[in-house]
């Protein structure tokens, strides 16, 4: 079977490429664009390692097809700081040690971008649940949840 | 001044504080680079084919059809090794790449490398491979008994006893004093079989390689592991190859927990390079991340112990058999050694019986083999406790181990903290607070013995009087952090003036695998003293400008200065002084250091946690959990804590839910992780770390390992929590909410 031809937007470039029809957005992503900081974890939905924003929405890009993504806008990790500038949510996980082996951090902090655009001012719960899509093995959680809402509380000015 | 010029009690100025992380940015940025972002030009994509069957003679295969695909660039089966090396292939290979049978449901048979992954999996369904399906065994109990299916012939061990079948490779005993007396003496015994289910470490990066080899012998390996020393020796060993000519290239690595210490893909990807004469890269997919790499061991235990109404523990026997897969390990010797660590006793005496079963070769997972026996023996205090109307951390205290104590498994304590951290337990306000309805609280030890090893540390100093620390072990925790707070600590210099780097095989001497929490120790040593070496030289460059004895100079807060008053008069010359002029003063100047690191001291650590389980569900959520732990001295308590709290929840989730599930037909049923369930965030409460500092007499700062005591006390925590809300002993892990509902439902029953 042919290839498809997609038109995309990501992080604000426009971006063309072409897939297989059965060759996931993650695949894309990662083998074609080299677009790395998405991690897959599971390549089933389980993990949440791959989660991009797709036209807004928060998903997981191995559950996407490549072909689905056509005049859609996609946002990665590496599409969250600014230039020199870290996202307030990438700074507190620094402050926080809110990371140890950090592969399930780019989906993470994505995710956690995403609750704080619907609820800038989330509870301990409201954001365990949020999360509870995106698997960390490292950490328990702890200084994970605690960066989150230190961002949050920052963001709020 | 003690031989290795301890200097704990020193004010530290860098040690304590908890800076930003080299690797920081990088990962939050999503720029690091883990063991699948590597791409080079012409590079292949490899694919395994595995066997569907749990235990099977391979009768042929036959890849022609695959190697006629377009796009297919080379196929391989375990013919392919053969040339490699006259020797019978070792246990490593054969896991790696199954020979003459296929000894567990997911043993590798075959591989392909193509043009991209969907050409190599298309190949994998044009390889026909004919099996005689052999019978199988997964369960331990069932894999001792004479009759059982026997899984791989010729391990058994010439001191096994009689009376098992050929599964049973290895014992192992250990203790001392007089049982029959020590149990006579006790008003109370309590004895319980218990049984654990494998888990997996569960890093969230499958296992991921890129290979290239050349027809000369020379390859380039880029992986992620805990140690590329061993993957280059056991690599090398494989492949017939001289280490000089293996260079293996660590990724950041995304998790490990002892799962990547060991090799499971990379002779596969270098014999596919090497066939195809491309560079290939080869990434595990979830399912054969469960299927094919280590989990634990299961276990099936017998324990029994005695104590005086009074609460002294008058004797301790264990019985433990644990399975590890289809070839021999050493995990239940380590069960055995450690089940009483945390106790002082009279009589004590521990057996343990390796298995051999239809299951993936077991690895590492922190703390291999305590948390299994440690489980079974704190669940029995705890009863023993709750039947004597005893309060169970002073029980703890009254019999701990400490200093003088002789172990269960044979050494002296020197200085350990368990009582301290008992006591800890004891006066926070976690231990007394109330209880409502459906709660129970339980607590348990924990211990680890921790590891030191081989270990070299390159130090540089830079002209412009920075640093360089150049380790040989990947970093699974921030432990760069903690090497340049030590380097910088030691040099007088802020931490921000050091930069740590994990080298290649080539650029460092052997070192020993990230594993034992042995990196912050023995590469916190090896550092501290190639800063030592670097400081010496310094000080002799210092001597020949100011044209004095070399003895005559000393080193203070980042400089040197002369060593008294009878030295001369001299300003103190700070390193970028020094460093500047290194040049016309001898040339670079650098420390290094190389020892097979001794002197890890022990760990131990004691949790409580806090349960309510709903009785209609059988369901139970964590709602306190506190961690208490002898860290010796924390160099980055961030990332003490972290390792506190990231080993608790591990546990929890083998305690709660986590389980290798084989159906009758031998196949794993829940290889993926939404059967296969880890932790989630909405599962769980903060967890309180509290870190206590009893300094290891065997490391100059007092530092001691703490990376896997913290898996080990949360199995018998939880299960002590449980068994109280509900007033049910429960002796069998994972407390899934069918088994715990199961045996509410009984109890009901019964009344």
């Amino acid at each position: 079977m042919s290839q498809v031809h997609i038109k995309t937007k990501i992080n604000g470039d426009n971006i063309e490429f072409l897939c297989d029809p059965e060759e996931t957005l993650l695949d894309i992503l990662r083998d074609k664009l080299h677009l790395t900081g998405t991690k897959e974890g599971c390549g089933t939905g389980d993990c949440g390692a791959c989660s991009i924003t797709l036209d807004g929405k928060l998903v997981c890009s191995c559950l996407v097809l490549g072909a689905e993504a056509d005049n859609s806008e996609i946002s990665t990790i590496e599409g969250m700081s600014n230039g020199e500038k870290l996202h307030p949510l990438q700074q507190k996980f620094l402050d926080h040690a809110a990371l140890q082996c950090g592969v399930c951090t780019p989906g993470i902090l994505v995710a956690a971008k995403s609750l704080l655009e619907k609820n800038p001012d989330p509870t301990e719960s409201e954001v365990r649940y949020w999360l509870a899509g995106n698997l960390c093995r490292c950490t328990g959680y702890d200084k994970i949840i605690k960066a989150v809402l230190d961002a949050a509380k920052e963001m709020r000015g | 001044m003690s031989p290795l010029d301890n200097t704990y009690e020193k004010q530290f100025k860098v040690i304590g504080t908890r800076p930003p992380r080299p690797d920081g940015i990088e990962k939050v940025t999503g720029k690091a680079q883990y063991g699948a972002d590597l791409y080079v030009p012409d590079m292949l994509y490899a694919k395994i084919l595995r066997s569907p069957h749990p235990h099977a003679k391979i009768i042929s295969i036959d890849t022609s059809e695959a190697e006629k695909l377009d796009g297919v660039k080379a196929v391989i089966t375990s013919k392919d090794f053969s040339k490699f090396s006259e020797n019978k292939p070792s246990d490593t290979l054969v896991n790696c790449i199954a020979h003459e049978k296929a000894l567990y449901d997911g043993h590798c048979v075959a591989a392909v490398a193509a043009l991209s992954n969907t050409i190599a999996k298309s190949a994998l369904k044009l390889i026909n491979v004919e099996y005689e399906i052999l019978p199988h065994v997964t369960d331990v109990d069932e894999a001792m008994k004479t009759d059982s299916p026997i899984v791989n012939k010729g391990y058994v061990l010439e001191n096994v006893p009689k009376g098992f079948s050929e599964n049973v490779t290895s014992y192992y005993e250990f203790g001392h004093g007089d049982l029959d007396n020590g149990f006579n003496n006790a008003d109370l015994i309590v004895e319980r079989t218990f049984k654990t289910e494998a888990a997996h470490q569960g890093y969230i990066e499958p296992h991921a390689c890129l290979a290239s080899m050349t027809p000369d012998g020379k390859a380039d390996l880029w992986c992620c592991t805990q140690g590329h020393y061993n993957v280059r020796a056991l690599c090398a060993d494989i492949m017939g190859m001289e280490s000089s000519q293996l260079r293996v290239t660590p990724s950041e690595i995304g998790g490990g927990f002892g799962g990547k210490t060991t090799i499971f893909i990379e002779p596969i990807a270098l014999a596919l390079s090497l066939k195809s004469g491309k560079p290939v890269k080869l990434v595990m997919t979830r399912d054969e991340v469960f299927k094919a790499t280590g989990p634990t061991v299961s276990s099936s235990m017998d324990v029994k112990i005695g104590m005086t109404k009074d609460g002294i523990i008058t004797a301790g026997e264990a019985h433990l058999r644990y399975q590890g897969g289809a070839f021999p390990n050493g995990t239940v010797e380590m069960g055995a050694q450690s089940a009483f660590a945390a106790y002082d006793l009279k009589a004590v005496r521990t057996k343990g019986w390796n298995v051999l079963t239809n299951r993936p070769k077991q690895a590492a997972y922190r703390a291999p083999g305590a948390p299994q026996a440690i489980y079974a023996v704190e669940s029995v205090v705890d009863e023993l406790c709750q039947k004597l109307n005893l309060d169970p951390l002073e029980i703890r205290i009254k019999n701990a181990a400490k200093k003088g104590t002789k172990s269960s498994y044979g050494p002296t304590f020197d200085d350990i903290g368990l009582i301290a951290t008992l006591e800890a337990a004891q006066k926070h306000p976690h231990y007394l607070a109330p209880l409502a309805e459906n709660q129970g609280r339980g607590l348990s030890c924990g211990f680890w013995f921790n590891f030191g090893g081989d270990t070299c540390v390159t130090l540089n100093v830079n002209f412009d009087g920075t640093i360089g620390v150049t380790e040989g072990n990947p970093d699974i925790g921030g432990s760069r952090a903690s090497i340049s707070q030590m380097a910088a600590e030691e040099l007088g210099i802020s931490y921000d003036k050091v930069r740590t780097i994990i080298a290649d095989t080539n650029s460092l001497g052997h070192n020993e695998v990230t594993d034992g929490s042995r990196v912050t120790f023995a590469v916190g040593l090896a550092t501290i003293k190639a800063a030592r070496a670097a400081i010496k030289e310094m000080c002799k460059r210092a001597s020949l400008i100011w044209g004095i004895d070399e003895d005559a100079v000393r080193w203070e807060n980042g400089s040197a200065i002369p060593a008294g008053p009878n030295a001369g008069q001299f300003d103190p010359m700070s390193i970028e002084e020094i460093a500047a002029l290194s040049s016309q003063t001898g040339g670079p100047i650098a420390g290094h250091h190389e020892v097979n690191a001794e002197g890890a001291g022990v760990s131990f650590g004691v949790h409580l946690a806090d349960v309510e389980v709903d009785k209609e569900t059988g369901s139970t959520k964590v709602i306190r959990y506190t961690v208490f732990q002898d860290a010796g001295k924390a160099i980055h308590p961030s990332y003490v804590e972290g390792q506190m709290q990231g080993g608790a929840v591990q546990g929890i989730g083998w305690a709660l839910n986590e389980e290798y599930i084989y159906g009758k037909d031998g196949r794993l049923q829940n290889a993926g992780f939404l059967d296969y369930r880890i932790p989630v965030a909405s599962d769980l409460p903060m967890i309180e770390p509290v870190i206590l500092e009893i300094p290891n007499p065997g490391h100059p700062y007092g530092v001691r390992g703490v990376g896997e005591t913290s898996i080990v006390p949360p199995l018998a925590a939880i299960n002590n929590a449980v068994s109280r809300a509900t007033n049910i002993r429960f002796s069998e892990l994972p407390l899934s909410p069918p088994k715990v509902l199961s045996s509410l439902k009984k109890e009901l029953k019964d009344g």
